[in-house]
């Protein structure tokens, strides 16, 4: 097992690696000179220079991708010129509230569309494979962004159940209830599309177990059908779901951006967005390449979870 | 093709979205002819006006602009770039793909790990990364999107090439002079589009909400111009004043996404074959039971399982296949009778049929009854039935590495077995386990049981199925097939252990085969079954020595007998009738050498006492 962890995360120097090259590679092609995009077009020429002297542009590229690197493996990934703060910290903070939002969202769309997925299987052409065939349809069509901002409209402002927006209440807040009432709604909304996605490929997976003979054998064993189907079956499905829920970490961690904003959620997803309007690079580049790194890792957890569950993968 | 848009069009779901798409696609095309504000005119006197207000339809946004004017412009310029965006994602992509499972090697070896790469990304970083290079607006913002789905469509595609890649036509294409650029636009492309096709329609829902996202986060289309992302992030702003400009936006994009999903989605169904043969559906706990008339109870027999004119077939679509037409098997204690026929006869259907375990759907039993120790089993409430499968009926399958659950260790599937019908602890179920497997000779059985079944050879995982089928001591044991799978000095002994179980512990034996040696090892008794039908009946030794039916006959004639001299193997010409289309009378008279008119008239009965055969022109007289 230890082998096996071991293994994974040898393989993951080379990805870490790469997506420090794309990301590279992609700012690099930035048009123009970023210092005068920092200190703006009236700059004088000699105070152009020497920043790109001392932010190291006037080296060749290679050599820039060596030093950054080399400096983000000391923990440091620059400076924020927007916020005169270093980009670690700052995407750190951030972090740990993204961290929060979609680590909820997450939990949700693992353990409703599982549960949704199997019903819906175990019940085939029944009426609540429908219902939920139907809730599947729509949950995956609507934009998060859209659905966050109705249930703004309907269980804050209309009900007054939920606050509006933020992580904590300004006053008196900062406790985990405080977090819980207001993680509720964007958690939910983040959520939703990836719930449906879920569902619809454990409803599948749960489809092409059944009808393996190891499913008979338990049958004739006289193993009850609820055990059969969430144990026997839903074991063996979960060969084929669990893959699917590292994709969809990704998908949410990628919708947070959107919740974010309309949530007003403190979180890296609207720092980025933040940054690219503002034009604060370093900070884009170091907030991508966190997140990115971050990603990789989960990966690795799933993967590990995947051996854990299926001894045929450990040898 | 017409069965794909026969397929397509019965799909309700897709047709409404086809429908929704097409109606939103033909307003958008007439949009420049409607007599309708400009977009971008703005009048601050009229800002927010409520829908069906002082003429305006959908109302006005904070700027006063017509919200049905900008409504309709702005879907045309989401689906324009989300469809751009599919585009240029699928050619790039399909362009990428099929280069590398071509050319294959370290070509596709370096292009693959750089595609590892982008798929490493949760697709918004490297859509933000792109924009925050390019800068904000529509155009960046639809090259972000392509770029992001580009690795998808690569891998499609690639997968797809190197299945063709190496097929005798393009070998052929490349013997006869072609270079590479034309192999590749008139050999691959062509076999490539579909599967590029069906992967656009399935994506592009997406494309139309991701471009719609970026330009909700201010990062796509830029003002004055909007599309609906951007219609719907301004909006925002005033979301609880005015809330019908957000609704508005929103509403359409959640249309245009469901209305291509539902689409793509019907579209995928309709191409994917299994889906078409309606194979995935799953079976129910128990089969279904169509009964008309219950049988009456019979007098008292001695036999612990008898079966009564049992009926099962399966129903798929309008096609009736009459897997069991009728048979009728008596077990008595301690007995074992032999069910033998070649594959398709309805062997294991009549095993499985016994304690409700044919599949179902498509599996009916349409009659007759099966009686343990003389109650009948068809139509039992399942909890009856499931407190006796396992417990009074075991069964031992075909194929262990199948049958037997991958990830549970077998000390657990063990211990399962005997804890889902007696109520002892984990400790005692364990070392009940241990027992079992000695039981079987499993040697060292304390350490195997905490294998899992991929670790054992085959002919001890079929050891350990055995067990699992002794573990409660049962009245019954159904044996289905259970040495097919297996090497054949591997056979004999699971025959020798079998056998050696059913003399210790008196307990009967039901054995489907399609092996007359396995049966002379074996089998007290013998049933022969042709097309859902038992055709011969009698003991071992006189089945085997004198067969009556031609059948029968025919078929002992097909077992080669090692040292047995220059006897001449013989092959019955023809097939077995399938049997959805039953011949009437004698289902074997077109095969039947003997065959005369007579045959094919009326029902055969199955005619004697203890010995049996359902034969007129028999060739032992059996009464």
């Amino acid at each position: 097992m230890g082998g096996y962890i071991l293994k994974r995360l040898v393989s993951a120097v080379p990805v870490l690696l790469g997506i420090t090259v794309i990301v590279f590679a992609i700012m690099s092609l930035i048009p123009g000179d970023p210092a005068t995009a920092i200190l703006g077009s009236y700059a004088t020429p000699e105070n152009v220079e020497k920043l790109n002297r001392d932010l190291g542009l006037d080296k060749p590229l290679v050599q820039q991708y060596f030093i950054w690197i080399g400096n983000m493996l000391q923990g440091d990934f620059g400076r924020s010129f927007a916020l005169n703060r270093p980009v670690l910290d700052e995407v750190l903070d951030r972090f740990s509230a993204t961290l929060v939002l979609a680590g909820a969202a997450f939990i949700l769309c693992a353990v409703l569309g599982i549960i949704a997925g199997v019903i819906s299987a175990a019940r085939q052409y029944g009426w609540a494979d429908r219902a939920i065939t139907v809730a599947v349809i729509l949950g995956i069509s609507i934009p998060s962004f859209f659905l966050g901002m109705m249930m703004i409209l309907f269980f804050a402002v209309r009900l007054k159940w939920l606050p509006v927006s933020g992580m904590y209440a300004i006053y008196g807040g900062g406790d985990l209830p405080d977090l819980l009432r207001h993680l509720a709604m964007p958690a939910i909304a983040l959520s939703l599309v990836a719930t449906g996605v879920v569902a619809r490929l454990s409803r599948a997976a749960m489809l092409e177990v059944l009808r393996q003979d190891f499913i008979r054998t338990a049958r004739a064993k006289g193993v009850g059908e609820g055990r059969v189907i969430w144990g026997h079956a839903l074991r063996a499905a979960m060969v084929s779901i669990i893959p699917v829920l590292g994709i969809q970490a990704g998908f949410v961690l990628s919708g947070a951006v959107y919740i974010e904003i309309v949530f007003q959620w403190p979180g890296v997803g609207r720092m980025l967005v933040d940054a690219i309007l503002k034009r604060d690079l370093l900070l884009v580049q170091g907030g991508v390449v966190f997140v990115a790194a971050c990603y990789v890792f989960f990966n690795i957890v799933v993967d590990v979870a995947q051996s854990l569950l299926d001894p045929r993968i450990r040898t | 093709m017409s069965t794909f848009i026969k397929l397509l069009a019965r799909n309700r779901l897709a047709i409404f979205g086809a429908a929704v798409l097409g109606v939103i696609i033909l307003l958008i095309v007439v949009t420049p002819l409607l007599p309708l504000p400009d977009p971008d005119a703005t009048a601050t006197a009229d800002r927010f006006k409520r829908p069906f207000s002082d003429g305006f339809i959908l109302g006005t946004d904070h700027l006063g602009r017509d919200l049905l004017s900008r409504l309709l412009w702005g879907t045309q310029l989401s689906l324009a770039v989300g469809l751009a965006a599919a585009l240029i994602a699928g050619t790039v992509g399909a362009a990428i793909g099929i280069v590398a499972g071509y050319f294959g090697g370290r070509i596709d070896n370096v292009i693959m790990r750089a595609i590892d790469m982008l798929m490493a990304f949760p697709y918004i970083l490297l859509a933000l990364a792109i924009v925050a290079a390019l800068g904000p607006g529509l155009l960046n913002a639809l090259y972000a999107v392509a770029a992001v789905n580009i690795p998808f469509f690569a891998r499609n595609v690639r997968g797809v090439t190197v299945s063709i890649a190496h097929k005798e036509f393009v070998d052929a294409a490349r013997l006869s002079g072609m270079g590479h650029i034309r192999i590749l636009t008139t050999e691959i492309l062509p076999n490539v589009l579909p599967v590029v096709i069906i992967a656009m329609s399935t994506t592009i829902g997406w494309m139309i909400l991701e471009t719609a996202g970026l330009s909700f986060l201010g990062l796509g289309s830029q003002p004055p111009q909007a599309d609906l992302g951007s219609m719907l992030g301004e909006a925002r702003a005033a979301l609880i004043t005015a809330p019908h400009t957000s609704i508005v936006p929103g509403m359409m994009i959640l249309l245009i996404v469901m209305s291509v999903n539902l689409l793509g989605d019907g579209v995928r169904d309709a191409l994917d074959p299994r889906l078409r043969s309606g194979a995935l559906s799953r079976p129910m706990a128990a089969t279904l039971v169509r009964r008309d008339e219950t049988p009456p109870e019979e007098a008292e027999t001695e036999a612990v399982l008898s079966l009564e004119n049992l009926q099962t077939r399966f129903e798929v679509g309008s096609r009736i296949y009459r897997a069991v037409g009728g048979v009728s098997l008596a077990i008595n204690p301690g007995e074992c009778v032999g069910l033998i026929g070649e594959s398709g006869s309805g062997k294991s259907v009549t095993a499985l049929s016994v304690m409700g375990l044919v599949a179902s759907p498509p599996g009916i039993i349409t009659g007759g009854a099966v009686r343990l120790n003389g109650q009948d089993l068809i139509g039992a409430p399942y909890r009856r039935l499931r407190a006796l499968r396992g417990d009074r009926v075991a069964y031992i399958f075909q194929d262990p590495l199948s049958t037997l659950h991958p990830l549970y260790r077998v000390g657990d599937q063990l211990t399962e077995a005997i804890r889902v019908h007696h109520r002892i602890s984990r400790d005692a179920a364990h070392e009940r386990a241990v027992k079992l497997l000695e039981d079987v000779r499993i040697p060292n059985a304390r350490a195997r049981i905490r294998s899992y079944p991929h670790e054992l050879s085959g002919g001890m995982r079929q050891r350990v199925a055995i067990a699992m089928a002794l573990a409660n001591e049962p009245e019954v044991i159904i044996a289905d097939e259970p040495t097919t799978a297996l090497d054949v000095t591997v056979q004999a002994q699971i025959l020798k252990l079998l056998d050696d179980l059913r003399r210790d512990r008196g307990v009967s034996i039901l054995f489907i085969t399609h092996d007359f040696g396995v049966v002379g090892q074996l089998c007290d008794r013998v049933a022969v079954m042709y097309a859902g039908r038992i055709v011969e009946e009698g003991t071992t030794a006189e089945v085997l020595d004198a067969p009556a039916h031609p059948y029968t006959k025919r078929l002992i004639a097909c077992v080669p007998e090692l040292g047995a001299g220059r006897r001449e193997l013989h092959a019955i010409p023809g097939l077995p009738p399938a049997v959805d289309q039953l011949p009437h009378g004698c289902a074997f008279a077109p095969r039947c050498h003997k065959a005369t008119g007579l045959c094919a008239t009326s029902e055969i009965e199955l005619t004697g006492t203890g010995r049996k055969v359902r034969c007129i022109l028999p060739e032992e007289d059996v009464a």
